[in-house]
């Protein structure tokens, strides 16, 4: 199973910072990808998206590491949106209520699209 | 072909990181056993998942190993959870909700929660010798 080790790779664009996950989102994934977040709004990045495509397990230290990147953004006026969730992925993140502050896209297109508009 | 149920699976993983997808695996062969749909078994791993954790931080240092057991029935899957920890209070334990948890020093305390949400029934036993977690999900 591909997720037992986890990755990261960011890509970047126009504004919108793009990280693709690969593996398990537990805390130490969670901590690697908050970390990247931190790094790119210390550069002055505001919106950030999270490709799960690769990511179909979750669990809720990895999701509440998420919340602590929203807060962070919240000081900034940024924002943080998902997409190519697993069906299980985006009913924890729903049950977590960080529906309530980010922003679950269908696509990639649709994601950038409207994180472009913000 | 008939299913040769009842049946059961015994497991014991040890208290070590990641090791909750190790139960995930065996959660996954009994759920196609039952024919549990895509769904209802995402909804057992990840509950199984939080299960696993809570367990891992509560017997952690007493006894390193948690107990878990599959219990196959015509109408449920029906999976046991012990660690030999020394126990919490369940209903002491405060329903989580984002709009508190932000600005709040800990962000986590979503387990319980989960797999209530994502089980069907959650039953948790718990005293000074362990806790043992039983959620069933309905076939």
């Amino acid at each position: 199973m591909s997720d037992d080790k986890f990755s990261l790779s960011v890509d970047e664009k126009s504004d919108v910072v793009i990280l693709k996950t690969n593996g398990y989102i537990n805390n130490i994934a969670g901590e690697q990808i908050a970390d990247t977040c931190y790094l790119k709004i210390d550069e002055g990045k505001k919106k950030f998206l999270l490709d799960l495509e690769k990511s179909s397990i979750v669990n809720s230290i990895g999701v509440s590491i998420i919340i602590e990147i929203i807060e962070r953004l919240q000081e900034v006026d940024g924002h943080i949106g998902y997409y190519n969730l697993a069906p299980i992925v985006a009913k924890t993140f729903k049950i977590m209520g960080l529906v309530q502050y980010s922003t679950i896209y269908e696509s990639e297109e649709e994601a950038v699209s409207d994180m472009e508009k913000k | 072909m008939d299913k040769n149920i009842p049946a059961e699976v015994e497991l014991v993983i040890p208290i070590l990181p990641s090791m909750e997808l190790a139960a995930t695996k065996t959660a996954q062969a009994v759920a196609d056993y039952l024919d549990l749909d895509e769904e209802k078994t995402a909804e057992v791993t990840m509950a199984l998942i939080e299960a696993c954790i809570n367990a891992f931080e509560h017997g952690k240092g007493v006894e390193n190993n948690v107990y878990i057991r599959f219990i196959l029935e015509e109408e449920a899957l029906i999976i046991e959870i012990k660690d030999k920890g020394k126990g919490f209070d369940s209903a002491k334990v405060e329903t989580p909700d984002i709009n508190k948890k932000l600005h709040s020093k800990s962000k986590r305390g979503w387990g319980l929660q989960l797999m209530r949400e994502l089980m069907d029934e959650v039953v948790i036993e718990s005293g000074d010798t362990g806790t043992t977690i039983k959620m069933t999900k309905k076939r």
